[in-house]
């Protein structure tokens, strides 16, 4: 500790560190705000017409006029129903399966080597680190028409001809939802691994004498001790259900599968940024955002009612 | 498999668990090798004849093992400066990030600090809210970050998650040698970096590990905020590559096939060079993510405590 001898008089210490503290993490504090709060300003953006090179002022001041578009006009309102409903569909195939993770733990956790168990856990966790540009490309690798896919099912005679996967509208939510599992579904079970790891040996002990066997002590035991983890993150997706992110999505996309892969992140940008109008785009964000928040309150509300504390 | 059923302490073991057991380890067995096995399919390809694997004929066995392949994509326009936006930015944004979150969240732990609540909700509660795409598109517009480097850096520096965990982290483990080398009269910033970046090793690593993963995938960024070619990332440079092999390939097909054979064993192909790109891009992350797996748990258990 030499470099400082040059500090002020302990005493006076008190108030003086304390703004002094505050002024060294200023330059954060202003990062922050120029990152996550400035760009809420953006929001006025929905209320102009605005056109690409021009400045704000030099734009029609339209009002509310693009919220009344989304909800009026027919086609418009038609191509939100149909956002909406993948966005729905998605987000509740995910939760439908957020199960899967839960019992992936509880199931690994019967395996005896830990050899093998710490191989499996390794092996299935590495999805989760690749980039979902990388994993398209596996997609592509695997399933295009001269993908190991196809040219294994040709070979076996199963097939007479290639099929399409990839390029095709058919199952594209049961697609989505595969390849964001294979991603996710070994990654997710570490936390409840974790959790096993933390649940009192006293308990599976006492049960033992008590007679009860592996399947008792899984389904009375384990299982119900993961579920508080289980209602946080369920909660959590709940809260993000029109959050599915974008980029699975736009990597996927194709003119075959795009009506029924666009959520609302992907419709968002490609009406804003590819389409026609940031202001429309901008619209939609902010009932998005509007709907996300009141869902996290609910959900707050939820969580406090059944745990008696809330998620955040 | 078979052999794995010898039972060390365990009485007698009843069939229904046999069978349950040989059940147990093979869905694990095959959902393990469905995840590793496209890995490999990439890993093979691209080092196999490459007229054999454009035909899909490499599936399980690499063919004809040459590596001409990864010498030819290392000439492609666009990949040397590729490979150092990504390891740029996963350097610089991972120091940047991993800094800013360790200063943050000590800081936040200090009881003089002043405005501490006020403060400290003021960038935590940014995790729940969002401007939007186009907002924070225009956003970067209007600070000219778009079509420079520091948009990957910049905007990552601060990040609520990582800040939390610091905070939890550094509120759960001992004091005294903080609060001794108080007495001594240190000041803040030795105090940061000699008591306390050397003792939070997990968290740090953690953080790092995130933040590194985070920054060497990140697309989407490129795809908004950058146009210039010299800045983009491996991840944006192999999406448009696997997008123009797919309209090449069609062109390739109806060319007609003057090449001999030996030729084309080595001859790039719209598939070679996507493997190949792929593997070079998945690479780093195969190798480095099992030396660091175990900071991974531990740190998604300091999350799970604070949650």
């Amino acid at each position: 500790m030499k470099a400082d001898s040059s500090t002020t008089v302990p005493a006076k210490q008190g108030m003086k560190k304390g703004t002094k503290m505050a002024l060294m993490i200023m330059p954060f504090l202003v990062l922050t705000f120029l990152f996550r709060y400035f760009p809420l300003h953006g929001w006025v953006y929905a209320l102009y017409d605005y056109k690409a090179p021009l400045r704000l002022t030099q734009c029609d001041f339209v009002g509310f006029h693009w919220f009344k578009v989304l909800f009026a006009n027919p086609t418009q309102v038609k191509q939100l129903m149909q956002v909406l409903k993948n966005t729905f569909a998605m987000s509740l195939l995910g939760i439908a399966t957020s199960i899967l993770p839960l019992l992936f733990a509880v199931f690994l956790n019967e395996i005896r080597y830990k050899w093998f168990r710490n191989i499996v856990q390794t092996m299935t966790t590495i999805p989760n680190f690749i980039s979902w540009t990388l994993i398209y490309s596996i997609a592509f690798a695997l399933f295009s028409t001269t993908g190991m896919f196809n040219s294994v099912m040709q070979q076996l005679g199963v097939i007479d001809a290639p099929v399409k996967i990839l390029d095709s509208s058919k199952h594209v939510w049961l697609m989505m939802l595969l390849w964001s599992l294979w991603k996710g579904l070994g990654w997710n079970s570490i936390m409840y691994l974790a959790a096993i790891s933390g649940i009192d040996m006293e308990m599976y002990d006492s049960a033992k004498v008590d007679g009860a066997g592996r399947f008792q002590l899984m389904r009375y035991i384990t299982i119900p001790q993961l579920m508080p983890t289980f209602f946080v993150l369920l909660m959590l997706s709940v809260a993000n259900f029109l959050n599915n992110g974008m980029d699975q999505y736009y990597v996927f996309q194709n003119a075959f599968n795009k009506r029924y892969i666009q959520v609302l992140d992907l419709y968002v940008y490609n009406i804003g940024i590819t389409g026609s109008s940031m202001s429309l785009a901008t619209a939609v964000g902010i009932m998005k955002s509007a709907v996300s928040i009141a869902l996290l309150t609910l959900v707050n509300v939820l969580s406090k009612r059944v745990r008696g504390e809330t998620i955040i | 498999m078979a052999n794995s059923e010898k039972k060390p302490t365990m009485k007698k073991v009843a069939a229904g668990d046999v069978i349950f057991n040989i059940l147990n380890y093979t869905v694990f067995l095959i959902y393990t090798i469905l995840c590793i096995y496209p890995f490999y399919y990439l890993i093979i390809n691209s080092i196999s004849n490459n007229d054999m694997s454009a035909n899909g004929l490499v599936n399980f066995i690499p063919h004809g093992i040459h590596l001409q392949n990864y010498k030819d994509v290392m000439k492609l326009k666009g990949i040397g400066s590729a490979m150092l936006v990504s390891v740029g930015r996963t350097v610089i944004g991972t120091v940047c990030t991993v800094l800013a979150s360790a200063f943050m969240g000590f800081i936040f732990t200090q009881p003089k600090l002043w405005k501490k609540k006020l403060l400290y909700r003021f960038v935590v509660i940014t995790m729940y809210f969002n401007a939007g795409l186009i907002p924070m598109f225009l956003t970067m517009k209007t600070f000219h970050l778009t079509n420079t480097f520091w948009v990957y850096i910049i905007p990552a520096i601060i990040n609520p998650f990582d800040i939390i965990m610091m905070k939890t982290y550094l509120e759960s483990s001992p004091r005294s040698l903080e609060e001794a080398a108080e007495v001594d009269g240190a000041s803040i910033l030795t105090i940061f970096t000699r008591v306390i970046l050397p003792t939070s090793t997990p968290i740090l690593a953690t953080l790092a590990i995130w933040a590194a993963v985070g920054q060497w995938n990140a697309f989407q960024d490129t795809l908004l905020y950058v146009t210039d070619q010299n800045l983009y990332s491996l991840q944006y440079l192999l999406y448009t590559y696997i997008n123009q092999a797919n309209s090449l390939a069609s062109v390739l097909k109806n060319s007609g096939n003057v090449m001999s054979i030996a030729n084309l064993a080595t001859r790039q192909t719209p598939t070679s060079i996507r493997m190949t790109v792929s593997v070079v891009v998945v690479l780093p992350i195969l190798f480095i993510y099992p030396m660091f797996q175990k900071y991974f748990v531990k740190g998604i258990m300091i999350g799970a405590v604070k949650g």
